[in-house]
């Protein structure tokens, strides 16, 4: 599916990728769109995790990994010689399945990584930037009068909203999540999954799910994937109501996976 | 006979072979019980002996007699006190008049009864354990007792002096110093150093043949004969760099290649249970690997490390074969200033008070080995307090 380069935040080109011998990822291509949510399904082991990954170089830090293709961002291939990991991990944040607050308090969760990509110094900006993000991820209110008590006492849904404001704080412009509401109850799930269509304004963001109707409710456009093969990619609603391929009704209709 | 069939054919659970079973388990308990009061009696038999044996050593025996400054007992230290009682003074004491008339001329010429350091063969006697009194000096300490001019006082010797070949002299002052100079000489290299190997083995290397090498060749160090490093810095410190022998400084750099794979496992062990969450956390964010690993990894790994180091450095304490060959057990009376004197650690004083031919020097050892134990004993409680006050709730 070619779409208008305008809109287009992510480009990939034949992307394959091998674990060792395992070759995981076959000749992907793909084109993301700017500001919308892509949800990406697939039975485990289908590669989709490892493709999130490929996409802020989070697959550098895995030994015996052989990566190739070309994934474009702003024009420029992630994977150059002359582009740093860093750089493209600030511009494309993460979120985990597990909320992983740092062992700190939750002022410095969010404040930490801008002090040290040194968009801030500490002070009255860092505070703002601290409240600004907290308030983005829906959690200001919360925890607005306990900013210097331990990240990890809080809720498991509050902690996955208090890592999307540790993202955010940073100021990427496209944000991968890794099956973020599978370890939360389905209220934390609910008011993540109204988070993501608040910040879908400002970011690019996929998200990578098992839950079929999570994809549903909140992304507009849905990729199947099957053993490392990228086996359809559409909007959400052709995907569940109209598929064109076999296997991406097989799935969605629950005969495997 | 009959009632109690039939109330077994009604319980539904009834299992014949459970009986047994139950009796199998009961006898491992047993067993597994029986070994552990084993253990426990064997280690409480071991240190109520040493306690028994040691506690005494504690005290020490002086007695009250008159002493004679004049010009010719200043000369003949031995003549300032009654023949009677001359052989029951510590010679040691004797040794030092000419030093007190210095200090104090106005003891010239004068006779006083003081209270005096007695000989280890009396201090011996009146503790009850075997001595070479002759007859004639025993009625001369009897002679003592029956005038109230003996006494136990406690053993400020032993504290504050090194080692002497005049057993009431001797004290664990110098090996207490020896011992802290070689652990401060090992915990300046070894920490760094294997702090710096776990991180980089756990952090950075690539699992591969080369690093799964040299991890096996770490924990094999761990586990060779510690006499080996002994000659390893025999041979490399004192004759190829020529560092002074029986120093410190050399005790502390074998202690410290000694101590290394202990440190470094115990710290690897620490890094690899950190939560690997917390690495993808800070990766997420675009930090780099020094970022990530100085502000949230290394912190969580901080108490297991203070413990493992802590550990390490308890065994670097109590080790004495590789000292033995780079000479620290050498009969060293001051105490070290500089980690380039001559020294003894502790282990090595007690190894060579067990060897003494005199029966004051039993107490002596066991003593020492009350204060090594005791030092080994805080250390451990300090690693356990720091554990617990610098782990990060999870």
């Amino acid at each position: 599916m070619k779409i208008n380069e305008k809109n287009t935040a992510i480009t990939v080109n034949s992307l394959n990728l091998w674990y060792g011998d395992n070759h995981s990822l076959k000749d992907v291509s793909i084109d993301i769109h700017n500001n919308q949510i892509t949800a990406i399904i697939g039975a485990s082991g289908c590669g989709k995790s490892s493709f999130l990954r490929c996409l802020n170089r989070m697959n550098d830090l895995i030994d015996n990994i052989k990566i190739d293709g070309e994934i474009i961002i702003k024009n420029k291939n992630i994977y150059d010689k002359d582009v740093d990991e860093c750089a493209v991990r600030k511009y494309v944040g993460m979120v985990f399945q597990q909320p992983n607050p740092f062992p700190k308090s939750i002022y410095n969760n969010v404040a930490y990584a801008p002090i040290k990509h040194l968009m801030v110094k500490k002070g009255s900006a860092c505070d703002d930037l601290v409240e600004e993000s907290l308030q983005k991820a829906n959690l200001w209110d919360e925890v607005k009068d306990k900013l210097h008590s331990p990240g990890t006492a809080l809720s498991g849904g509050q902690q996955q909203r208090l890592c999307i404001a540790r993202t955010i704080a940073i100021k990427p412009n496209i944000i991968l999540m890794d099956e973020p509401t599978s370890a939360l109850d389905p209220i934390s799930t609910e008011k993540i999954e109204a988070l993501m269509l608040e910040l879908k304004q400002e970011y690019t963001i996929i998200i990578v799910t098992h839950n079929m109707q999570q994809a549903s409710r909140v992304a507009d456009y849905t990729v199947f994937f099957h053993l490392g093969d990228l086996v359809e990619y559409d909007k959400t609603k052709n995907i569940f109501l109209n598929p064109h391929q076999q296997q991406t009704e097989d799935y969605i209709t629950g005969r495997f996976g | 006979m009959n009632k109690k069939i039939t109330i077994y054919s009604e319980n539904p659970f009834y299992d014949k072979s459970l009986k047994t079973r139950h009796m199998k388990a009961t006898i491992f308990k047993m067993v597994t019980l029986s070994s552990l009061l084993f253990s426990l009696g064997f280690l409480i038999f071991f240190l109520s002996d040493i306690v028994i044996k040691g506690l005494p050593a504690f005290q020490q025996t002086y007695i009250q007699v008159d002493v004679t400054y004049n010009e010719k007992t200043v000369k003949s230290t031995r003549k300032a006190v009654n023949k009677e009682y001359r052989r029951l003074v510590s010679r040691s004491w004797l040794r030092t008049i000419p030093q007190q008339v210095i200090d104090n001329p106005n003891l010239m010429n004068t006779k006083i009864k003081l209270w005096i350091l007695a000989d280890d063969q009396v201090d011996q006697y009146l503790k009850g354990h075997h001595h070479n009194l002759k007859p004639k000096y025993i009625q001369s300490v009897d002679n003592l007792v029956k005038n109230n001019a003996t006494k136990l006082r406690f053993n400020i010797i032993f504290f504050t002096r090194g080692d002497s070949k005049i057993p009431e002299y001797a004290g664990i002052k110098s090996a207490v110093i020896g011992s802290i100079l070689t652990l401060i000489v090992t915990m300046v290299v070894a920490f760094p150093i294997a702090v710096m190997t776990a991180i980089y083995l756990e952090e950075f290397a690539a699992d591969n043949l080369w690093t799964q090498f040299i991890e096996i060749n770490i924990n094999n160090l761990a586990a060779i004969p510690s006499i080996l490093f002994g000659l390893l810095g025999l041979a490399v410190f004192i004759n190829l760099f020529g560092l002074p022998r029986s120093s410190p400084l050399v005790g502390g750099l074998t202690l410290a290649i000694m101590t290394l794979p202990i440190i470094i496992i115990s710290s690897r062990a620490a890094l690899r249970s950190v939560p690997d969450n917390i690495r993808q956390a800070g990766y997420g964010l675009g930090l780099t690997k020094i970022q990530v690993v100085k502000d949230h990894v290394f912190p969580l790994a901080f108490p297991g490390v203070m413990t493992g180091s802590i550990i390490g450095l308890a065994q670097a304490m109590g080790e004495t074969a590789p000292l033995i060959i780079i000479g620290m057990v050498a009969f060293i009376p001051d105490s070290p200033n500089s980690i380039m004197q001559a020294a003894t650690v502790m282990p090595a004083q007690i190894f060579t008070w067990a060897g003494m031919p005199e029966r004051a020097y039993v107490e002596k050892t066991a003593a020492g080995i009350m204060v090594l134990l005791t030092i080994l004993i805080s250390l451990n409680a300090m690693a356990i307090y720091l554990r617990k006050k610098f782990e990060v709730k999870w």
